[in-house]
């Protein structure tokens, strides 16, 4: 039977197992929403602009590890996708996005919304396709999704001309595959799985670095067994958050740029790391030059191009983390490390990095803390990016698998609401807290209105110190505190609230943050708590740009009068 | 100087494909030095040759995302390898009735042709490695050249083996774990 495109492409979202689309319509791609009453298993979440559907996918597909799929329709549309994108393409994520085109005739003479978004997304999309007919609409959707979600997952855009969902064609969603230039890899060489063994098995003081490969191939009790068996700590990237219970004996916290101290120490000290499915980013590796001077790496990751890339290792092994850690863990002896644990413990008691100090203002760390007592831990947390997104990488402690979702490699502020709001909907039984800043906030907060129009129950902490946080600790630090265009007016986030029709509380004070909390998790929709907290408050540790994981600035106690100069500066802890 | 190297890329024949390869080494500052590419031995694809200037560290990084690209199905830095390589060039230089059988001479010389005759000009096709042509241009450049076109080097390793074996699919995971 013969099916136009646009049914063609629903046809195949449903053989892909595809639920929900988030997207926004417009002319070029009216034709396939024409055909979305058709097939109502396809719910589509109607955004507020496109960068949101694809961070709501982005946010769906880390919750779920399904694919995450939007749509756009041409031109500003395909381009205001493509920092969510590149989002997804930096994080590994999984995401198929498919936009309309102008017309076959069209295309190339600059028609209305037209731009050439395949040229665009290039660099930013695992790959990217313009179909040209709606004959190839089938097997170009079945390898979109494969491409999306295996070996190194990442997103894939499809474009399609607006006259393709038009046209007919018969269907016939192929069985198999055929890409001669793609065939991840995911067994790792059985010599260097030996190896690595060796390696770890005669270290002294081992230690492993855990990524979000850990959490893509959902490698979570494996990375345990080894951990336990070897009896070797575990620290992680920001990403690598929720790949190892963090209140776990040998689990000891995140490392990088604001990582723990006694964890950027671990690294400094260790005679041998064992890197999991992660990439040696610059904000977590610090100056690469300084990096585990003295440990032979082992690096385990399914992209062969990140071996080797930014830190040399020793023991290459590319494969699935999965299905490498699996095979490792059959060559590893048990061992009990006690002086090298016994060192970390002390490092972790002399530089306590994750303690709420005491203050009597209202402490963006306290708020977070709260979070995690309130809730038990038992929440996913989404972050935008900034300051909070530290505190809450440092100040919740994770212990159930992928229960953080955050933007690290591209760094993108605003992902948090339109991210949480593609993991409540993934995981609508799952407690959401967004936690983002009032700077990422205000970034994509029209996002409250999909909030609203879809019932979406998320719980969002507006951590509101009335500052681009992390810039402004920049320049408060290293730009002698010229505090150039970093402060913020918002608007009154309750009475915003208010506006979509959300219930919402302020708070200013320490004593209000637990009850705040207790009624936003009664509430069975949405929820806004807007903290108020200490305006100057700065994330610690901070590794210095250029600086090694080890120099880096403790919280500075009692802070210097230099730097509570300013009448602004409302310090806590002088 | 950095050393040059000679990539060779097995990629499947789809427009874009010239756009996606060369957007890599822009994005890391590489100039390429010639690129060359045509249909191949197997039906669908297309082989090309690149030549770049780069740190072995940094074209070894390059040669790695080229083989992430969906539409490169094998990719090989063949540079330290045992190669025969070639270029071909046309030159069309100024000629007169003095000059035409003095250019004639080096022409032979260089075992190259002559393609096209006027009465002020001479196309000359060389085919030779770089070198060879560089020698011959110059040359030819004291008659005056009215206009060079050459095509970028082809290469291939010498002998039966060759980098790209697209039948065979482990040679892929090995070269990557022994990188």
């Amino acid at each position: 039977m013969k099916l136009t495109g646009g049914q063609i492409v629903c046809e195949s979202l449903l053989k892909e197992g595809v639920d929900v689309i988030f997207g926004i319509l417009g002319g070029a791609i009216l034709p396939l929403y024409d055909t979305l009453p058709q097939y109502p298993q396809l719910r589509h979440i109607l955004v507020r602009h496109e960068q949101c559907a694809a961070h709501s996918a982005d946010g769906y597909a880390r919750a779920t590890g399904k694919v995450g799929v939007c749509f756009a329709t041409s031109g500003p549309g395909a381009t205001n996708l493509v920092t969510g994108i590149a989002n997804a393409q930096l994080d590994s994520v999984p995401v198929v996005a498919i936009t309309g085109q102008v017309a076959r005739p069209f295309i190339g003479k600059d028609a209305f919304q037209e731009v050439d978004i395949t040229g665009i997304t290039l660099p930013v999309t695992k790959h990217n396709y313009l179909v040209p007919d709606a004959a190839s609409v089938a097997r170009t959707i079945k390898e979109a999704f494969y491409l999306a979600r295996t070996g190194r997952p990442g997103p894939v855009l499809v474009d399609i001309p607006r006259d393709v969902f038009i046209e007919e064609a018969e269907f016939h969603y192929p069985a198999k595959i055929s890409l001669a230039g793609y065939k991840p890899v995911l067994d790792g060489h059985p010599a260097q799985i030996k190896k690595a063994a060796k390696v770890i098995n005669e270290a002294k003081r081992p230690l492993i670095l855990a990524g979000r490969g850990v959490i893509i191939s959902r490698a979570y009790e494996e990375l345990k067994e080894l951990a336990e068996k070897g009896q070797v700590p575990v620290v992680t990237t920001l990403l690598g958050i929720g790949s190892f219970p963090e209140s776990h004996v040998l689990s000891y916290g995140m490392i990088g740029m604001h990582g723990m101290a006694y964890a950027n120490m671990a690294v400094n000290n260790a005679d041998a790391i064992i890197a999991i499915g992660m990439r040696f980013d610059d904000r977590a590796t610090a100056k690469v030059a300084g990096f585990a001077p003295h440990a032979s790496i082992v690096h385990i990751d399914i992209d062969p191009a990140e071996i080797g890339k930014n830190v040399s290792v020793d023991v290459p092994i590319v494969g699935d983390v999965r299905v490498v850690l699996k095979e490792l863990n059959r060559s590893i002896d048990t061992a009990d490390h006690v002086d090298w644990l016994q060192q970390l413990d002390d490092w972790r008691k002399d530089h306590p990095s994750t303690i709420v100090k005491d203050s009597d203002g209202l402490i963006p760390q306290y708020v977070i803390r709260k979070i995690y007592e309130v809730t038990g831990g038992q929440s996913t947390v989404v972050t935008g990016v900034g300051q909070h997104q530290m505190w809450a990488a440092q100040h919740y402690w994770y212990d159930r698998p992928n229960s953080f979702i955050s933007s690290g490699g591209l760094g993108t502020m605003g992902f948090g609401l339109p991210a949480s709001i593609g993991v409540k909907i993934g995981c609508p039984d799952e407690t959401v807290w967004c936690i983002d800043g009032d700077g990422s906030f205000q970034m994509t907060l029209h996002e409250l209105a999909t909030v609203v129009q879809e019932k979406v129950g998320v719980k969002i902490a507006i951590i509101d110190n009335g500052f681009l946080g992390m810039p402004r600790q920049w320049q408060e630090l290293l730009y002698s505190r010229r505090y150039v265009a970093s402060r913020l007016v918002g608007p009154d986030f309750v009475k915003l609230a208010d506006a979509y029709g959300i219930p919402a509380l302020r708070v200013k004070q320490k004593e209000e943050v637990v009850p705040a909390i207790e009624q936003a998790m009664a509430e069975s929709g949405p929820f806004i708590i807007d903290f108020q907290v200490e305006p100057e408050e700065n994330v610690y540790p901070m590794v210095p740009p250029g600086a090694s994981l080890t120099e880096l600035i403790e919280e500075p106690k009692p802070r210097s009068k230099a730097f509570s100069h300013s009448a602004k500066s409302l310090v806590s802890n002088v | 100087m950095a050393p040059k190297h000679t990539l060779v890329a097995l990629v499947e024949n789809r427009p874009g494909v010239l756009n996606r390869v060369a957007s890599l080494f822009r994005r890391r500052g590489f100039n390429i030095e010639s690129i060359a590419v045509g249909r191949c031995e197997t039906p669908h694809l297309s082989r090309m040759t690149i030549v770049v200037d780069g740190a072995n560290t940094m074209v070894e990084q390059v040669r790695k995302q080229l083989e992430k690209v969906i539409d490169v199905v094998r990719v090989s830095d063949i540079t330290d390898e045992e190669i025969v390589a070639r270029e071909l060039a046309l030159i069309k230089v100024k000629s007169s009735s003095n000059t035409r059988s003095e250019i004639i001479q080096i022409v032979d010389i260089f075992r190259a042709n002559i393609i096209d005759v006027a009465a002020d000009s001479l196309t000359v096709e060389v085919t030779g490695d770089e070198d060879k042509i560089n020698s011959l241009a110059s040359l030819l450049r004291g008659f005056g050249i009215k206009e060079l076109s050459r095509t970028g080097r082809i290469a291939m390793p010498r002998g039966g083996a060759s980098p790209l074996p697209i039948e065979e699919t482990g040679s892929r995971a090995t070269k990557n774990r022994s990188a």
